[in-house]
């Protein structure tokens, strides 16, 4: 079936002011600081202020993604919003984003996707584009207010933080072309990371890495090897930012170096639907030149949820 | 028996010791596997035994001590 084209116009990103470093979060949990940083690569998080919510954030985001891409946003067509730490049952944040950009009226749809969630919007918005003009994709999350700060929420807490990340997907200009995505879902293991109503997060931490360890590689592998793309080929890889482990586990598998895959959960931690797309908008920032060669995006979380995509330059 | 001694060496392959944990052995709460050993150690069974070790038997439960993963090999085998 033949598809119409969708671009990556711009990326944005917000992260509250808040610096949360290991030395203030490890007493509260009850470990050491080298001991968070040995088991995950994070050094710090931010924590959202008392005031800030999760449609607040997203907002921000959505703001600088905007500016990057020199548009208003009057000329967004269509609003995606992913997050899993949404204040309400319902509604979630994507229509008070879309209010708080001043875009009351147009279509915004929430993704309650946790950590896949804004590779899910990016693949779902290159498909919408197309009948809906530009489809401004934000992800935000405030981690922080749903994991539990004692040694009984350990895995979790030593993990989250808050943030937001923005991406605008335009159906006639960008910087590269989304050429093909895959996406999965799988329940049978949805016990293994979940937030019930009453939370807090609760997360078998053994079991998700051991499926993200083989579910990510090898979706990757399956997208390139559809396009005729080599792993060596793809000038970066923008990866769901769970863990740094995680992250060298997957660049190992796919025999590809480390140094391709860009990487900053260091000093955010796991922002779940965010990470991907603050990476993004910080990879674009530090890198702003020409792609020398495919971007592959990738994610991985509760639902269990991933996939991967894949964008060639223009 | 033999699988049971299979099993350790390659524990203390993925883990880096020379540990012999006891059959029911908890080899997470033990310190002998996490997170990152635990995906080595999943290949290094499906290498060692030449069996396919599919995503939905991938739970941690199944490989927490020596007896059970055993138990699972013998299943599949």
């Amino acid at each position: 079936m033949p598809r119409s084209a969708a671009y990556l116009r711009a990326f944005g990103c917000y992260l509250p002011a808040r610096v949360v470093d290991n030395a203030e979060l490890a007493p509260q949990v009850g470990v050491e600081p080298g001991w968070i940083l040995k088991a995950t690569g994070i050094q710090e998080r931010r924590y959202a202020a008392p005031e800030e919510t999760v449609a607040g954030l997203g907002a921000r985001a959505a703001a600088d993604c905007l500016a990057a891409a020199g548009l208003s946003a009057r000329d967004v067509g269509m609003l995606i919003a992913a997050s899993g730490s949404g204040e309400r049952r319902f509604p979630g944040p994507a229509a008070g984003i879309g209010t708080a950009l001043g875009i009351g009226g147009v279509p915004a749809i929430d993704l309650p996707v946790a950590s896949a969630g804004s590779l899910f919007g990016m693949a779902l918005a290159a498909r919408m584009s197309p009948a809906f003009g530009n489809v401004l994709v934000v992800a935000s999350e405030i981690m922080s207010r749903v994991v539990q700060c004692d040694p009984g929420g350990r895995d979790a807490a030593i993990l989250f933080g808050d943030g937001a990340g923005a991406c605008l997907v335009s159906p006639e200009d960008g910087f590269a072309q989304i050429a093909d995505s895959i996406l999965c879902s799988d329940g049978e293991f949805g016990d293994a990371l979940k937030l019930d109503l009453d939370g807090p997060v609760s997360m078998e931490g053994r079991t998700i890495i051991l499926q993200a360890s083989r579910k990510v590689p090898r979706t990757i592998s399956q997208l390139l090897g559809r396009n005729q793309v080599q792993a060596a080929e793809v000038d970066t890889f923008l990866m769901h930012q769970a863990n740094l482990n995680l992250i060298t586990r997957v660049a190992q598998s796919l025999a590809v170096p480390e140094n391709r895959f860009f990487c900053n959960v260091a000093r955010y931690g796991n922002t779940s639907a965010a990470s991907m797309l603050i990476a993004a908008a910080e990879w674009r920032r530090d890198r702003g030149r020409r792609m020398d060669g495919p971007v592959v995006f990738a994610a991985f979380g509760a639902g269990l949820h991933w996939g991967a995509l894949l964008c060639t330059p223009v | 028996m033999e699988n049971q001694a299979r099993i350790v060496e390659l524990i203390q392959t993925v883990s880096g010791t020379t540990i012999n944990p006891s059959p029911d052995q908890s080899l997470f709460e033990s310190g002998l596997l996490d997170s990152f050993t635990l995906p080595d150690l999943v290949t290094a069974l499906e290498q060692e035994f030449q069996i396919r070790i599919p995503d939905s038997d991938l739970s941690t439960r199944k490989f927490d001590s020596v007896a059970r993963i055993q138990a699972y090999i013998q299943s599949r085998s």
